[in-house]
């Protein structure tokens, strides 16, 4: 972003804070408006909104995912579509944090699993020692702590920055495995939970393919939504310039700590989500679901698809489980690790800023010169 | 810190502590004297293999996310060598080797084509640690090896007061832990290129600017890095047994180590391995499910209190 930009974004971010202490002021007021075309003609201003924003390719994408499981076949709308809106949403977290606020954390993933244990231990399961308490007790219980876990991982780690950060929060998520793996009182140790179950809801089940797939896109579209609103608040505003320089936003008056903070938890609550609907999705939770390798695998999502923009978490997680399911008709099931390490290293190495970065890369070199990503900045992921 | 409250933080630290052994010493002595030589046996073996990262650490700014896999590398490839020749000592001088090389190719390859970004560093080494790993999996499959102590180590020693016996090869593990130590204390503080990587921890572009060819001083010091983590794997691989997933224990360990004692200093990754040594063998020894917790509550108050760990200075 240039300075001039910069000073724009800022001073709008500024006084918009300014002239509004109300906490929840509109995007409108840190976005750049542009002159409205249709100002003269009396349809609703959301409908306005709508057709200046929307392109073929969003109602292409959007016809995309209402209709895929119509036509898909069960398997593919479960275990390709549904997980990659998953994983998506995870992988969404901990590109918020990374790409917007310049933390990569790897605890995203730990976040996650801990609300997915949440909701086998206070939840039922097939463990006698789940509390078995009803779901519209379980699920906020579930997401607060969370969200909760997710501040302090987040009080924890913002106390150091930069590299650090990789290291504490790898620190934390291992430290996570090895609880869950050892604590057999609450945890249920090696075993885990297994049948942990949506529950029925409205005469639905909701573990049948296509109700959990609008579920997952349900919940996938609101947290993308969430983060491409969030990105254009002054909150989110202030966020980009303390990744970008928080010795100057300090001094600015903006209080570094806090906002980084609350991104842990904006992005604990995204994680959280993730995670019910990651048990729900395995039907267990097992100390390896929260291990070394998928916290690694979230962050592979992460950087596949490129941190710069909300959508590259789901086109990383769709092209990884794409990978992982598929992969294994070419190679042997063993070695896709090796397949999703070396795309991994291939992408670090030749593309920082992954598909979405090759994306642009291909269109500024063919199409009309137009920027993809919504904060171009020289900072790598 | 004033005095006092110098005073008041080793009260707080040390006073549950002491508590705790007086309560031990009375009740068990020799369980408390036994853990107490386990705990600093895992300690050295941690020092060993996380004084390679701290070193690198210290020097490049580089977290090496890989270093577990080297560690494991090192540790299969001392076993081969023992097996094939019978000889522990070569088998060390192997692990040492493969991992250094492997380290260097690394270095050399990778890393240097992108100095100064740090974040990319890291996600690079993560990619080959994945890799690594399954190369490992795929060569010696998921089984466990146990490797065998050299015959001059095998066997417990006897007549020790209170302790009664005790393994020789473990007791050996501090020795290396002290070799180790001295050994980099005098590299770094009596030779030339200790003066160099000391002097590119507290600052790289002057020492570039001294006429050093930095590129050669990092290269060196990844590969002493990267052997440490081979030589730690071969004693690790008789101490503890290699298989799929100590890779990521070395790693976290390592990582413990670093944050607890403070990034880059060598002083500090042993005060950190004895700390998480001490706490690991002690929980497992008195709370054995809640081991981890206190690993975790270390971590957690050492990064309340000093951020850059315990002899970490400010970046």
């Amino acid at each position: 972003m240039s300075a001039a930009q910069w000073r724009r974004a800022m001073n709008g971010g500024l006084a918009g804070a300014a002239a509004r202490p109300r906490p929840a002021s509109p995007p409108a007021v840190a976005a750049p408006v542009a002159e409205d075309p249709y100002a003269d003609s009396d349809a609703p201003r959301w409908l306005k909104y709508l057709w200046r924003t929307l392109s073929a390719r969003h109602v292409f994408t959007a016809a995309l995912l209402l209709l895929l499981p119509f036509v898909a076949s069960p398997f593919l709308t479960y275990q390709v579509a549904a997980q990659a809106l998953i994983f998506g949403l995870i992988a969404l977290s901990l590109s918020f944090l990374a790409g917007y606020g310049g933390m990569v954390s790897l605890a995203q993933l730990t976040v996650a699993g801990i609300a997915g244990y949440a909701v086998a231990v206070l939840g039922s399961s097939g463990t006698a020692t789940s509390l078995g308490w009803p779901w519209w007790v379980v699920l906020p219980f579930a997401l607060i702590i969370a969200t909760l876990c997710a501040t302090l991982i987040g009080w924890l780690s913002v106390r150091t920055d930069g590299i650090y950060t990789i290291m504490i929060t790898l620190a934390i998520g291992v430290a996570f495995y090895y609880l869950v793996l050892q604590n057999y009182t609450v945890f249920n140790g090696f075993q885990g939970f297994q049948k942990v179950y949506p529950p029925l809801v409205l005469g639905i089940n909701w573990r049948d393919p296509m109700p959990f797939y609008f579920m997952a896109l349900f919940w996938a579209l609101a947290g993308y939504f969430f983060i491409k609103w969030l990105v254009r608040t002054p909150f989110g505003i202030a966020l980009q310039g303390i990744r970008d320089n928080p010795r100057r936003m300090n001094s600015l008056g903006f209080s570094v700590i806090a906002h980084r903070v609350a991104a842990y938890a904006v992005a604990g609550v995204l994680a959280g989500i993730g995670g019910i609907l990651l048990v729900w999705y395995n039907g267990l939770i097992t100390p390896g679901s929260v291990g070394t390798g998928w916290m690694i695998n979230v962050l592979v999502i992460a950087v596949l698809g490129g941190m710069k923009h909300p959508i590259g978490a789901f086109l990383g997680a769709v092209v990884f489980i794409l990978l992982q399911t598929f992969a294994i008709d070419v190679i042997d099931r063993e070695r896709f690790n090796l397949v999703i390490g070396g795309v991994f290293l291939a992408i670090v190495l030749f593309s920082p800023d992954g598909l979405l970065g090759l994306w642009a890369k291909l269109r500024s070199r063919f199409g009309p010169n137009q920027v993809l990503t919504s904060t171009p900045t020289r900072r790598q992921p | 810190m004033s005095k006092g409250q110098r005073l008041a933080t080793w009260l707080l630290v040390g006073g549950p502590i002491a508590v705790f052994s007086v309560w031990a010493l009375v009740d068990n002595p020799r369980l408390y004297l036994v853990t107490l030589l386990n705990s600093l046996t895992l300690a050295s073996l941690y020092f060993i293999v996380a004084s390679g990262f701290t070193l690198v650490f210290g020097l490049m700014r580089n977290v090496n996310l890989a270093h577990g896999s080297l560690y494991l590398l090192g540790g299969y490839v001392g076993y081969v060598v023992a097996r094939e020749t019978g000889w522990w000592i070569i088998a060390l001088a192997a692990g040492f080797l493969a991992a250094a090389v492997a380290g260097l190719l690394i270095q050399v390859l990778i890393l240097r084509r992108m100095q100064g970004e740090d974040l990319r560093q890291t996600m690079v080494t993560i990619g080959l640690s994945i890799v690594i790993a399954d190369f490992l999996l795929w060569i010696f499959t998921g089984q466990v090896y146990q490797m065998e102590a050299p015959e001059w180590l095998q066997g417990p020693i006897r007549g020790i007061p209170l302790i009664k016996a005790y393994s020789a090869y473990r007791l050996s593990l501090l020795g290396f832990g002290i070799a180790i130590g001295l050994f980099l204390w005098w590299l770094l503080n009596r030779t030339r290129v200790g003066t160099m990587i000391r002097a590119g921890v507290d600052d790289r572009a002057m020492l570039a600017a001294a006429g050093v060819n930095v590129n050669l001083v990092f290269a060196v010091t990844f590969m002493l890095g990267a052997g440490l983590a081979g030589f730690g794997g071969v004693i690790g691989a008789v101490e503890l047994s290699m298989v799929p997933g100590e890779d990521t224990r070395l790693l976290l360990a390592s990582l413990i180590v670093v944050i607890v004692g403070g990034m880059g200093s060598v002083v500090g990754a042993a005060i950190g391995a004895a700390i998480l040594g001490l706490a690991e063998t002690y929980g497992l020894a008195y709370a054995p499910t809640y081991s981890v917790v206190f690993t975790f509550v270390i971590l957690i108050g050492v990064l309340a209190f000093r951020p850059r760990g315990i002899m970490g200075k400010a970046a």
